[in-house]
């Protein structure tokens, strides 16, 4: 049994929502696990059954070799960092910290020193008599971080504790958590509906749509290998070109041009899926793309035009590339770097 | 000049109602400073006269009542501790009322909340007697307790805390109880804490609805020992000249915690979350 493990867990709400679907998932000891997708699709209430915010309609869940299902939060020996921090607007920065050691009955000097352990390493020493209102955004974030920290707890919960800070500081805080939960080691789930954040933090990701795992893996094998349309158009950016198609005996007819030996049984309708950084251009290439907007990123442009009848189709070039509003550019995918779904169940055919 | 105009104006209109306010009031107080044959002479005065200390010493210490058993100074006593006992009993039952409707989720939280709520319009009048009546049955007639538990619930004070505590933010809980928080430690270090200012506001409400009674106390006691200020207005007999050093000294204590308090008082009323 791994140090995690959720079993066929559901939520219903009272009003009769099914937040949760039958989900099971482990995770390892020490591993960072994000959970991503669409707001609404019932990650933040698979985190809150973990913490015990929400009661488990069906299923179980173990840490640690034990059944949480019952035990009560404060008994759980989780740390969450809430979306608005939650610090305590009434206690300085210090006793935020050690508000939770309070509680399990440890003596003054070990609170001491625990703080102000987990201070320096977040770097908020200079502030510890300052109350919460009397700090920056990022400033709280660590204030919040540090009061999980300070548990040192079986497991670290974080409810997309980015989403309040400027983009800046969000990608300065996403190094920082990566860095002090490598240091750390705390097992951790990470929730948030950012799939930058989510592939550039997860040891592993669950990609959650409809209070479903849609798909589980490293994000890199997400990436390369979306198991579904859903996965596909969630992971990456800019977003997957999706274009409709049919496949026949090995070959893949789509608008206006053709895939011959192609490695699936399936026959019917599907959607062909085909990432803007998988396109290269070359003569008598299989797509001609009409160029109708240039987006300028420094490193690479992002050029978007029309197909025939698709429009707002994406192609990533090389940024040293000028490309004008106007032009025709032929495209050839890369070899095999493209994605077959079936049209109506979403599920992964090539 | 428009400006001037109306702000002279505005100014005016303050000033007025500044005077319709005070001077019944200094009337009253410098009148209190003459002897009694002045007043009966020349009739009230508009400036101070020379027996300040010798009328309100009198006051204080003369024994009146019916049976010669009660001075003002033990009135005051009387006042007081019925007042702050009001005021204390009320905030806690107010605190913890609002704590359990707005915390526990029981299913009926809101009706009950209305149900509490609803009170309100019933005067203190119309359940004088029951009440009387279960004091009586339980010895408790002639007593502080008898005094101050019968008005110490209130429900305005339980809307108020209510009312505040549902602006807490749900995290706050759910972050304590990850901290180990239970429910008890979590109204201790939360949210009393962070209703200081409403308590503090309600106290001096609290305070003032205790010290203002006069029906209650006037049933409950019949023993002289008993009696408080506002009683002692009425029953008060001797010279115009006491009777307004003892009206005057009865305003004290409700200026008094006012003054003391009214830094927290305005924050607490008018606090935007």
């Amino acid at each position: 049994m791994s140090f995690l493990d959720l079993k066929n867990v559901t939520k219903i709400y009272p009003n009769g929502t099914k937040a949760v679907h039958e989900t099971s998932l482990s995770v390892d000891e020490g591993e960072f696990m994000v959970f991503v997708g669409p707001s609404g699709c019932g990650k933040s209430t698979l985190l809150r059954m973990v913490a015990g915010l929400e009661e488990i309609t069906e299923g179980d869940i173990n840490l640690d070799g034990q059944l949480i299902n019952e035990v009560d939060p404060s008994e759980r020996d989780v740390a969450m960092v809430f979306q608005n921090y939650a610090l305590y607007p009434h206690m300085n920065v210090y006793n935020n910290l050690a508000y939770g050691l309070k509680n399990r009955g440890i003596d003054k000097e070990t609170i001491e020193q625990k703080v102000n352990d987990a201070a320096k390493l977040l770097q908020i020493s200079d502030f510890l008599q300052r109350k919460p209102s009397m700090l920056s955004g990022g400033q709280r974030q660590r204030v919040a971080m540090g009061r999980a920290i300070v548990r040192n707890p079986k497991i670290f919960l974080f409810d997309e504790p980015l989403s309040n800070l400027d983009a800046k500081l969000r990608i300065q805080m996403r190094l920082e958590i990566k860095k002090l939960q490598q240091k750390v080691g705390v097992t951790s789930i990470f929730v948030t509906h950012d799939q930058v954040e989510a592939m550039t933090l997860a040891d592993r990701l669950a990609v959650i749509n409809n209070g479903i795992i849609e798909q589980l893996g490293t994000p890199i094998e997400i990436y390369n290998n979306p198991e579904s349309l859903f996965v596909a158009g969630f992971i990456g950016s800019p977003q997957m070109n999706f274009l409709d198609a049919n496949l026949n005996n090995k070959t893949l007819s789509a608008e206006n041009f053709e895939i011959k030996n192609i490695d699936s049984d399936y026959n019917g309708e599907v959607t062909l899926g085909i990432r803007p950084e998988h396109l290269i251009e070359s003569e008598n290439g299989l797509i001609n793309l009409k160029v109708e907007l240039v987006e300028q990123l420094g490193s690479d442009n992002l050029v978007y035009g029309q197909i025939k009848n698709i429009k707002d189709f994406c192609y990533r070039s090389p940024g040293n590339q000028t490309i004008k509003k106007g032009n025709t550019l032929s495209l050839n995918i890369e070899e095999n770097k493209y994605y077959i779904f079936d049209k109506s169940t979403g599920k992964r055919v090539n | 000049m428009t400006r001037l105009i109306t702000s002279g104006f505005s100014h005016f209109i303050l000033f007025i109602g500044i005077l319709i306010m005070i001077v019944p009031v200094w009337m009253i107080f410098a009148s209190s400073t003459h002897t009694g044959l002045t007043i009966n002479t020349h009739g009230l005065q508009m400036f101070l006269g020379d027996s300040f200390y010798e009328n309100y010493m009198r006051v204080l210490l003369y024994k009146g009542g019916f049976f010669k058993e009660i001075t003002a100074l033990k009135m005051f006593l009387n006042s007081f501790i019925m007042a702050t006992g009001v005021a204390i009993l009320s905030v806690i039952t107010s605190l913890m009322a609002a704590y359990a409707l707005v915390y526990y989720r029981t299913k009926y939280a809101t009706l009950l909340f209305w149900i509490i709520f609803v009170t309100i319009l019933v005067p203190l009048e119309l359940r004088i007697f029951p009440t009387y009546s279960v004091m009586a049955e339980l010895n408790l007639v002639n007593s502080y307790f008898g005094l101050i538990v019968p008005i110490s619930a209130s429900a305005i004070a339980t809307l108020f805390f209510r009312q505040f505590y549902k602006t807490v933010p749900d995290e706050l809980l759910e972050s304590a109880k990850l901290d180990g928080a239970n429910t008890w430690r979590f109204f201790i270090d939360f949210l009393v804490p962070l209703s200081k200012t409403m308590i503090v506001a309600m106290l001096i409400f609290m305070f003032v609805f205790g010290y203002n009674q006069y029906l209650w106390p006037l049933l409950v006691t019949s023993s002289e020992q008993y009696w408080t200020v506002v009683m002692g207005l009425k029953m008060m007999s001797g010279s115009i000249v006491h009777r307004f050093a003892f009206v005057m000294m009865s305003m004290v204590p409700p200026i008094l915690i006012i003054i003391v308090l009214q830094k927290h008082f305005i924050k607490g009323v008018f606090q935007d979350k």
